[in-house]
């Protein structure tokens, strides 16, 4: 019996050894394990034997039993993972060949700044409201303090629609700044918005000037708002955008609808302050105006100056990716040359 | 404006570095645009004297001058035909740094020989000194010009090239950019001291003044110069205007030229003796009227103009002789015959002025001033100071007193201004005292009213000071920007509102981007032929709002649709563009809504041309179709969790077989489909184009964005069966799957392919469908799936004729 148990086991292993496939295994683990087996039987005859011999038989066939079936497992784990590998390794492959091209489209560099700048805004907690194209004389000129015939009314080349209205002439607006009146008229201080648009011009196109083009207005009105707070305010945003060592400038500039007037500038990109062709030799770039808001603007929509202040600004949006990428020419951007989209 | 600094000095001392300058000026509001130094590269120019003329012993044409140079005698060869004896002129020795007359380029003088003769220098012209571009013959320098002196320190100069804001028409003049200076260096500002001997004749008997339209002109100034002798101004006017940027023409037309620059305030020099018809007459009249009707003027710049009744004129009885602020008449300008000069300083109504040059389209150093608007208290000082010039450069002697009509008097400003209001709204501190000094460096007379509230009198050249805020950011802009605190916003943080709009736009972008889409931007404005070539403007459903002033043809109209902007770029592009394109555009159109404003909808356009992938070694492309921009509309909706069908098209611009329209809740949305070929034609287009527009407002009302509702997942197991239908080929295939869905067991159906061709009789198609069945409840057997099917089979064979292909 002894001997017929030694037997069985090398042979079990023996051919154990020469299975190549997964059928092949369960054949010989019917065959060596299962309920009909050599092994089995054995095991379940093991009463029929003296007390001695039944432990001896006993204990060698559980421990044949056990290797046997740790044996299948390993076999099992050999014989998956050689399929595995031949149907994956079936074939080699040249990983130098260019991947499955996946669909990539992209948005506009001017869209892209937009969102951008509106970002940096409302981590301040500024809304992004946004208002009308066209616009009436009223809420572009007259309630910003640029009555008709007002001297200033030469800073906004204007394309209009009508002509002989007054505050009824309708016209593209020339900035995002109508926006300030009508926020004021619907809210009430706290007020914090930002409005991106568009704006347009009568003006001759040429490489730095569109007669379309955009803008991000800004608008912060509370109690004791100060142009400190919009110099902060700036700072932070033209450190976003332009890095955190770029020199940034806050000097007096004149918009009618802001007293005190502010023009802020950063230190020109190309040359870092050293002067150049780009800055006009000033080492400076003119990147927004601001101020803070006209007393006379929050009459006009019935908030305050003695209670509440505030300050506005406007920026181009188009001369950030200019200076950013080095454009050249302001007029590629509505071209919508493939070639130059794609760059961004 | 251009600001000389040598004139500049006459006022106020100029301590710093012209940078320095430049920059403080720059941080107060006047901008400086550039520095240019006149007389920089002089080192070896010298006022000369020629002391002796001689003919050259081989050239007709050419002289032997003998120059004094203050230290030596040299002779120099001179071709010049105005050098004469005794002339004070620009000596350049050997060395010296000039312009090329003939080529324009920078040289060195060098030692020459011409014709035997070596010269050791040379007689300047103006052009080679880089002062003008004058070259006819050498720059003559005034008899009293200091020999031997270098000319940098005679002539030379820097020129400020300065913005000034409309604000600031007092800037546009020197006095007025000194005053800031002053300020800025805190220093007391020196103006001219101004008096001249009177006549006994009275100018009163010989003219007199009337303002008939006292709302366009509230004041009226006068002198008379009589004996004047018409010559050069000296050299230092002369230099002083050429460097501000006025070319000198005689010593009258100078001196009222100098006094604006100077002043700020427009003058005009009427020829005296042409004035009014009857020249034997001596009391001349000056009326101050409108036009009239269909009047005509000639300008001095000898332009005949049709004048409007609202402009405003200078006249005598007969004829207008200028136009008020703007430009004098042709028939009265000063000559070299001249000898009595009527001057004119006067003040006249910002907006007249503006619309006079506007309709005439004449700008002047005058207009620029006046339309500004510029304070009556300003003629009488710049008419005296113009006065005195004149008499003193041209020999005459002014006439006793002054014309003075002043209809338009107002009253000196004055403000409360409470100082607090400075910390209030910048943040930066201040002291009383300091605040007191800076506003009286300005010109203000302040007076402490109390410890909070000073009393501000704006002096007349201020204009631009009405309140409190505008003192504050005098004080500010004067004590320097830099110096304001930098803090952060600390107020309170509005309520959020709800951004559901914008978010809405911004999915659809960077959706439209993961599909593989170009954004691109296009002009609101276009041209009629534009939005004609989508389909003639008789069928235009909305007219599109019309630019009253368009820059150009091409920008006349506002867009009524994407359609256009995005097939001109799309057409642009074909040019050089291979391989397929996906372009996409949101944004607004305008449709007219009567006299209000237009209405502005937010749209989506997109368009697919080419190949439908890029080139790849791994399988083949092919052109896009249909249902590339069916799915496109179709993953969107999802996207979107809209619910769209879509109809049979109807769009004007699309192929009439293959369009279809966007149906949501009932209502069309949009559209997709094929161009069709008049539209490829009319916008240069080539192939096939498919084009998908969507109406976002519309789509934005039935997105319910709390839509989402979890559904458990299915426990039970799925039963898939696929079947084959033979049909019409008129047979839609949406109503072949409404049927297959209106079974509650059917989960879904997937159509997995559309056959036509063997082994289907002509005029029939088949569909294979795969069609998964679940129950909520239970395993399903397969008698209940077999049960379901041919239930199925028999509604699809008595609705649609549908049989099971074999």
């Amino acid at each position: 019996m002894r001997e017929e148990l030694e037997e069985l086991y090398l042979q079990a292993l023996a051919e154990l050894e020469a299975i190549t496939d997964l059928k092949g295994l369960e054949q010989w683990r019917i065959c060596y394990l299962g309920k009909k087996s050599r092994l089995t039987q054995i095991l379940r005859s093991l009463s029929t034997f003296l007390l001695e011999e039944r432990r001896n038989i006993g204990s060698r066939s559980n421990t044949i039993k056990r290797a046997l079936e740790m044996a299948l497992k390993e076999k099992e784990c050999s014989l998956e993972e050689a399929l595995l590998s031949s149907s994956l390794g079936s074939k080699e492959i040249d990983i130098t060949l260019p991947g499955c091209p996946m669909p990539g489209g992209r948005l506009h560099p001017i869209t892209q700044t937009l969102e951008e700048i509106c970002q940096v805004f409302q981590n301040m907690g500024f809304q992004v409201v946004e208002g009308p194209d066209v616009e009436w004389d009223y809420y572009n000129f007259e309630a910003l303090n640029i009555p008709q015939d007002h001297p200033a009314r030469d800073m906004f080349a204007t394309l209009w629609i009508d002509r002989n209205c007054g505050e009824k002439n309708r016209l593209l607006r020339t900035h995002t700044s109508p926006m300030q009146i009508r926020v004021m008229e619907q809210r009430r201080p706290p007020i914090r918005v930002i409005v991106p648009g568009r704006c347009y011009r009568y003006e001759a196109t040429d490489a730095t000037h569109e007669s379309m083009f955009y803008q991000v207005e800004g608008l912060a009105v509370d109690k004791n708002i100060t142009l400190a707070d919009l110099k902060g305010t700036l700072f932070d945003f033209c450190h976003c955008l332009f890095g955190e060592d770029r020199g940034v400038r806050f000097r007096c500039d004149y918009f009618p609808f802001v007293e005190p007037g502010v023009e802020v500038a950063i230190e020109c990109l190309a040359c870092g302050g050293k002067g150049c062709r780009i800055c006009g030799h000033s080492g400076w770039i003119e990147i927004l105006g601001a101020g803070m808001v006209h007393p006379d603007v929050l009459r006009k929509v019935d908030i305050d100056p003695e209670v509440y202040s505030g300050f506005a600004f406007g920026m181009g949006v188009e001369r950030i990716p200019m200076l950013r990428y080095g454009i050249d020419d302001i007029r590629l951007f509505y071209s919508n040359d493939l070639r130059f989209l794609k760059q961004f | 404006m251009k600001v000389s600094l040598n004139w500049v000095k006459d006022y106020v001392n100029l301590d710093l570095a012209h940078h320095e300058l430049a920059e403080k000026l720059t941080m107060a509001g006047l901008e400086v645009k550039g520095i240019e130094r006149i007389g920089s590269s002089w080192d070896n120019v010298v006022v000369g004297q020629i002391a002796a003329i001689n003919p050259h012993p081989n050239a007709d044409r050419l002289k032997l001058a003998t120059v004094n140079t203050g230290k030596e005698l040299v002779t120099v060869i001179c071709g010049a035909p105005n050098i004469d004896l005794e002339q004070k002129v620009p000596f350049a020795s050997v060395g010296a740094q000039l312009i090329d007359g003939h080529t324009g380029k920078n040289i060195v003088l060098r030692p020459a020989k011409i014709r035997g003769v070596t010269s050791q220098g040379m007689i300047c012209s103006e052009k080679e000194l880089g002062i003008s571009d004058s070259h006819e013959g050498i720059m003559v320098l005034s008899p009293d010009a200091p020999v031997g002196i270098p000319l940098n320190e005679y002539l030379g100069d820097a020129i400020l090239d300065l913005d000034i804001t409309p604000n600031r028409p007092d800037c546009l003049s020197i006095i007025g950019v000194a005053r800031e200076i002053a300020a800025l260096t805190r220093q007391e500002l020196h103006l001219p001291q101004v008096h001249y001997e009177e006549s006994e004749i009275h100018i009163d008997s010989h003219v007199s003044v009337d303002i008939v339209a006292p709302d366009l002109c509230s004041r009226y100034c006068a002198s008379l110069v009589l004996g004047v002798k018409s010559a050069s101004s000296p050299d230092w006017l002369q230099q002083r205007l050429r460097n501000c940027g006025m070319r000198p023409i005689n010593n009258i037309v100078d001196v009222t030229n100098y006094v604006m620059l100077e002043y700020g305030q427009p003058l005009h020099a009427f020829d005296y003796d042409k004035l009014g018809n009857d020249k034997d007459i001596h009391l001349k009249q000056i009326i101050v009227r409108r036009a009239a009707e269909e009047e005509m003027i000639t300008s001095l710049d000898g332009l005949k103009r049709n004048l409007k009744p609202d402009m405003l004129v200078i006249a005598d009885e007969e004829k207008p002789i200028a136009i008020a602020g703007v430009m004098g008449g042709w028939d009265s300008e000063v000559t070299k015959a001249t000898s009595a000069v009527l001057l004119e300083s006067a003040n006249f109504n910002r907006a007249a002025i503006r619309k006079e040059s506007t309709d005439l389209q004449l700008q002047s150093e005058a207009s620029i001033r006046f339309d500004k608007g510029l304070n009556p208290d300003l003629p009488m000082p710049a008419l005296k100071r113009a006065t005195q010039l004149l008499c003193e450069l041209s020999g005459g002697k002014a006439a006793k007193g002054l014309i003075d009509v002043y209809p338009g008097r107002t009253e000196p400003k004055s403000i409360m201004f409470p100082v607090y209001q400075i910390e209030r709204l910048t943040g930066l501190k201040v002291s009383l005292k300091e605040i007191i000094e800076t506003l009286t460096f300005l010109g203000f007379d302040c007076e402490e009213a109390s410890s909070s509230q000073v009393s501000v009198s704006v002096p007349y050249w201020r204009s631009d000071i009405q309140s409190a805020a505008d003192l504050v950011e005098e004080v500010v802009r004067i004590t320097g920007y830099d110096k304001v605190p930098t803090t952060r916003l600390s107020s309170p943080i509005p309520a959020r509102e709800t951004t559901m709009w914008r978010d809405f736009i911004g999915k659809l972008r960077y959706t439209m981007v993961g599909f593989g889409f170009q954004e691109i931007l296009t002009y609101s404005l276009l041209s009629l032929e534009r939005l004609q070539n989508l389909s003639p403007a008789s069928e235009l459903k909305v007219k599109p709002l019309k630019i009253a002033n368009p820059m150009t043809r091409e920008q006349e109209f506002l867009r009524t649709n994407l359609r256009s902007g995005i097939l001109t770029t799309l057409s642009r592009n074909q040019r050089y563009q291979v391989g397929g394109m996906k372009l996409f555009e949101i944004g607004k159109v305008f449709l007219p809504q009567g006299e209000g404003l237009p209405q502005e909808k937010e749209m989506l356009c997109a368009a697919l041309s080419g190949p439908r992938t890029e080139l790849y070694w791994w399988g083949h492309s092919r052109l896009f179709d249909f249902f590339d921009a069916k799915g496109i509309v179709e993953a969107l909706m999802r996207k979107l969790r809209l619910d769209v069908s879509f109809e049979i098209g109807d769009d004007g611009s699309l192929a009439e077989e293959i369009r279809a329209n966007v149906i949501s809740d009932h209502d069309k949305v949009g559209i997709v489909g094929l161009l069709n070929s008049k539209v490829i034609k009319a916008f240069e287009l080539s192939g096939e184009i498919y084009l998908i527009e969507l109406d976002l407002e519309k789509l934005m009302k039935t997105v319910n964005f709390q839509s989402i509702r979890y559904q458990p997942i299915q426990r039970f197991p799925v039963v898939s069966r696929d079947i084959a239908l033979v049909v019409n080929d008129g047979i839609a295939y949406q109503k072949v799957a409404q049927i297959v869905q209106s079974f509650p067991l059917v989960k879904e159906v997937t159509l997995f392919d559309l056959y036509h061709r063997e082994q289907i009789p002509k005029g029939k198609k088949s569909f294979a469908l795969r069609i998964v069945c679940q129950s909520a409840e239970r395993t399903l057997t397969d008698e209940e799936v077999e049960q379901t099917q041919q239930q199925m089979l028999d509604r699809l064979q008595q609705e649609l004729g549908a049989t099971l292909r074999v």
